[in-house]
């Protein structure tokens, strides 16, 4: 049991270590809120830098624009890169989960023509599975594609929580091509151009009033028989590949407010006396130190598997059940604390650039993007302890047959 | 970086499980909890011969050598098993303040005899305050003396170590078990698989270990190793109540179908697989720093201990919940860990004591 380097991993560390001091940016505090647009051309200036150095998409194969690195040293890459304030993981959708599909069901020529680009962010690259009606239920989606005469397909219907739509060149889409068959038989994946008339983007406003997520509308937008990934019908272990992929793109801890509320707990004085010594403050540190330690020593036996040559099963989904959750209780908690004065959300008054006042608005998002925390404990049950799977209403029945609600 | 245990550990950790399963399944141990015994003393031998009474005793004295770490998987199927046997006082305990601190009189008279398991002994832990202890034994030239005080496995130890106070501060005393001044009777205990014993001191005779007014440091220290290990029992208790749970819901039908099949059933398994994966992975990360020595061992122990603590709490009571009602039953083995989990998280101190210790740590680091 040790937490050091092979020599090996060492030696890249030290490289890109080398390359990081003299290429990226240092970190500054407070940097304050950018707008998207403008976000997004930083990151694309800095992945292209990256593209160029060679250390993007560290795990691809060189001939697709990626470095023919081993995972751990992807880990590494994403260690070093996060002590500057340079984006990573900003093009994760596309390169984390669109990649891998265009790897494994892409036509070589299609892979040697369109994987460098979106290593190098040149193309952004969408992911487009979740619809009104189906979120955790995807599998329920409904957006047709219908094969005309000239063998081309056109795609109408809605996508949602489309992240990076608007910025996006490209999609992969999960579409209905069979409504006559049962639901997981009758879908096929394509790839999409996002930048034709029949494809329209629409920011959703969420609840803290930030902007992160598209509706993305379909009508009787073109794809090309080519264009289609895997068979006709064989869109659901498509998508299983590219959200398996989406596991192994975790290298990370996901961000769960402890390192903000260690700072809170150090710093703050409360009306009577410093917070660090106050019982019930104390005694939620000591908790949520507990969990935090946890995820970030899983971690840390996840990444041994790893470098082991394991894959990272189920068992990732540890990190978001517990750290989506914490994330919230620790922004209300810390609101409670202080009291009537925490009702002000403005970033001049407001505690540590009002942080904890813009959490308590935005983790309930977190509980719910990329999979729920009740999906994630069916996943847990199902998948890591092997319990049955609840009886399902739909199972064996054609997709049209299948009881729908109003509710969207 | 390697965060995982040795192919030989894992081997250890699995003779160990095979041999458990044989020599100390819930019926041996409920031959303990239904007979009074204090141990099971055929499983007591058992150990002895396999060496685990010496794991990490060198061998100059007699031990098998061993790291801590393979003490650490040792531990987890020991706390799997339910083994009602006094390794915790004896090895992770006694044994380790003597290595510590012991002279080397001490310890070549007392490690060869632990080690091959002539004499069995235990260390008396006061009560914790918010995070430090704080002894309740009075020393005075040579001798001890204190009110009745609560000693796990006192009444089958040959001595006992405690904290005593005196002029120069907090010390500690190896007293033997011999002696009429020794007063130790039985008790009834939340888990009667792991005996307590009141013992009283009435000017026992003792000898000191270590110096003058270093015991609170020394008790704290060894108090910190055991809860790594005490972590590893405790994470072994929680596995086996997940592994009940999934067994028996999976098996029983309700309403047509497998309870396991509902989702009030699968996501309270999934919350108990949680709480294990945070409470093992702090266990590892204990085990790292209690094998290294790491200056952050406080921090990782106490991190260990609240997680592995909460684990085994939430777990074995949530796999009687999931019993329903023959989990409440005496016949049903749910209450054996439910028993052990609470003797296991009071033993070396309660949350109170533990999340004290945590926090003040981390103001410590802070202040650095």
């Amino acid at each position: 049991m040790d937490f050091n380097d092979t020599a090996e991993q060492a030696a890249f560390r030290a490289e890109i270590r080398e390359w990081l001091s003299v290429n990226a940016t240092a970190r500054q505090p407070n940097q304050g809120v950018q707008d998207l647009g403008s976000v997004f051309r930083r990151a694309k200036e800095w992945y292209k830098k990256v593209y160029d150095a060679g250390y993007a998409c560290h795990t691809w194969p060189k001939e697709y624009g990626g470095g023919g690195r081993s995972q751990i040293e992807a880990v590494i890459w994403s260690q070093e890169v996060a002590n500057y304030a340079e984006p990573d993981g900003y093009f994760v959708i596309g390169q984390g989960n669109c990649g891998p599909a265009l790897m494994a069901l892409a036509t070589e020529e299609e892979k040697r023509r369109l994987l460098p680009r979106m290593a190098s962010a040149e193309d952004v690259w969408c992911q487009l599975f979740s619809e009104p009606g189906a979120g955790s239920d995807v599998a329920g989606l409904r957006t047709r594609a219908v094969q005309a005469d000239d063998s081309d397909w056109r795609i109408n219907g809605q996508k949602i929580w489309t992240s990076g739509a608007q910025f996006s060149q490209y999609g992969v889409i999960l579409c209905r091509t069979d409504p006559d068959v049962s639901k997981y038989r009758g879908l096929t994946m394509f790839y999409i151009d996002m930048e034709q008339a029949g494809v329209e983007v629409r920011p959703i406003v969420q609840m803290d009033g930030g902007q992160h997520f598209n509706e993305v509308y379909f009508n009787d937008a073109v794809v090309p028989d080519s264009w289609r990934l895997g068979e006709v019908g064989g869109g659901w272990s498509a998508a299983l590949t590219v959200l398996m992929n989406e596991r192994m793109a975790i290298s990370g801890v996901q961000p769960n407010g402890f390192s903000e509320f260690l700072q809170f707990c150090l710093s703050a004085e409360l009306a009577d006396g410093p917070a660090i010594d106050d019982p019930v403050v104390r005694d939620r540190l000591a908790d949520w130190y507990c969990k935090d330690a946890g995820l970030r020593n899983a971690n840390s036996r996840m990444l041994t598997a790893i470098s082991q040559g394991g894959i990272p099963g189920a068992e990732a989904s540890l990190g978001k059940l517990v750290g989506a959750a914490m994330n919230q209780e620790i922004a209300n908690f810390v609101l409670q604390e202080i009291g009537p004065e925490a009702a002000v959300c403005d970033e001049q008054f407001a505690a540590m650039q009002a942080n904890f006042q813009k959490a308590i608005l935005f983790s309930p998002g977190i509980r719910l993007a990329g999979g729920t925390d009740e999906v994630m404990r069916n996943i847990i049950a199902e998948q890591v302890l092997g319990l049955p799977q609840e009886p399902r209403a739909d199972k064996g029945i054609p997709f049209c047959d299948i009881p729908t609600g109003s509710s969207s | 970086m390697n965060f995982e245990f040795s192919a030989d550990q894992k081997f250890i950790q699995q003779q160990a499980r095979e041999f458990l399963s044989v020599k100390c399944t819930t019926q041996q141990v409920r031959t303990v909890l239904d007979g009074g015994d204090a141990l099971d003393e055929a499983l007591w031998q058992d150990v002895i011969k396999l060496g685990w009474t010496g794991t990490t005793i060198p061998e100059s004295y007699g031990g098998l050598g061993l790291s801590h770490l393979e003490l650490c998987v040792i531990a987890e199927e020991l706390g799997r098993a339910l083994a009602p046997i006094p390794l915790s006082s004896s090895l992770y305990l006694a044994t380790e303040i003597l290595l510590m601190a012991g002279s080397e009189k001490q310890k070549q008279s007392w490690l060869p005899r632990l080690a091959g398991g002539d004499v069995r002994a235990t260390v008396q832990v006061p009560p914790g305050g918010a995070g430090r202890l704080y002894p309740t034994v009075q020393h005075k030239d040579g001798t001890l003396r204190s009110e009745s005080c609560v000693v796990a496995d006192a009444g089958i130890a040959d001595f006992i170590i405690v904290a005593a106070e005196d002029e120069e501060g907090i010390g500690l005393f190896l007293i033997t078990t011999d002696q009429e001044a020794v007063v130790i009777s039985p008790t009834t205990a939340i888990d009667p698989t792991r005996p307590l014993f009141m013992v009283a001191l009435n000017d026992a005779t003792s000898e000191r270990v270590g110096g003058a007014g270093d015991g609170a440091d020394i008790l704290g220290n060894c108090i910190d190793r055991a809860a790594v290990l005490v972590a590893f029992e405790q994470v072994g208790g929680a596995s086996a109540c997940l592994d009940m749970g999934r067994e028996y819901t999976t098996n029983r039908y309700a309403f047509g179908r497998p309870v396991a099949s509902f989702q009030a059933i699968k996501h309270k398994l999934a919350d108990m697989f949680v709480a294990i994966e945070l409470a093992r992975s702090n266990a590892y990360y204990g085990a790292w720093a209690l094998s290294t020595d790491a200056a952050d061992l406080t921090l990782a122990a106490a991190a260990a201990r609240i997680s592995a603590g909460d684990a085994y709490f939430a777990c074995s009571k949530e796999n009687i919940q999931a019993h329903g009602g023959m989990g409440f039953t005496w016949e049903f083995d749910c209450h054996l860990y439910y028993r052990r989990a609470q003797h296991l998280s009071l033993l070396l101190g309660g949350q109170r004591y533990w999340k004290n210790r945590l926090v003040d740590q981390i103001k410590l680091n802070h202040a650095a």
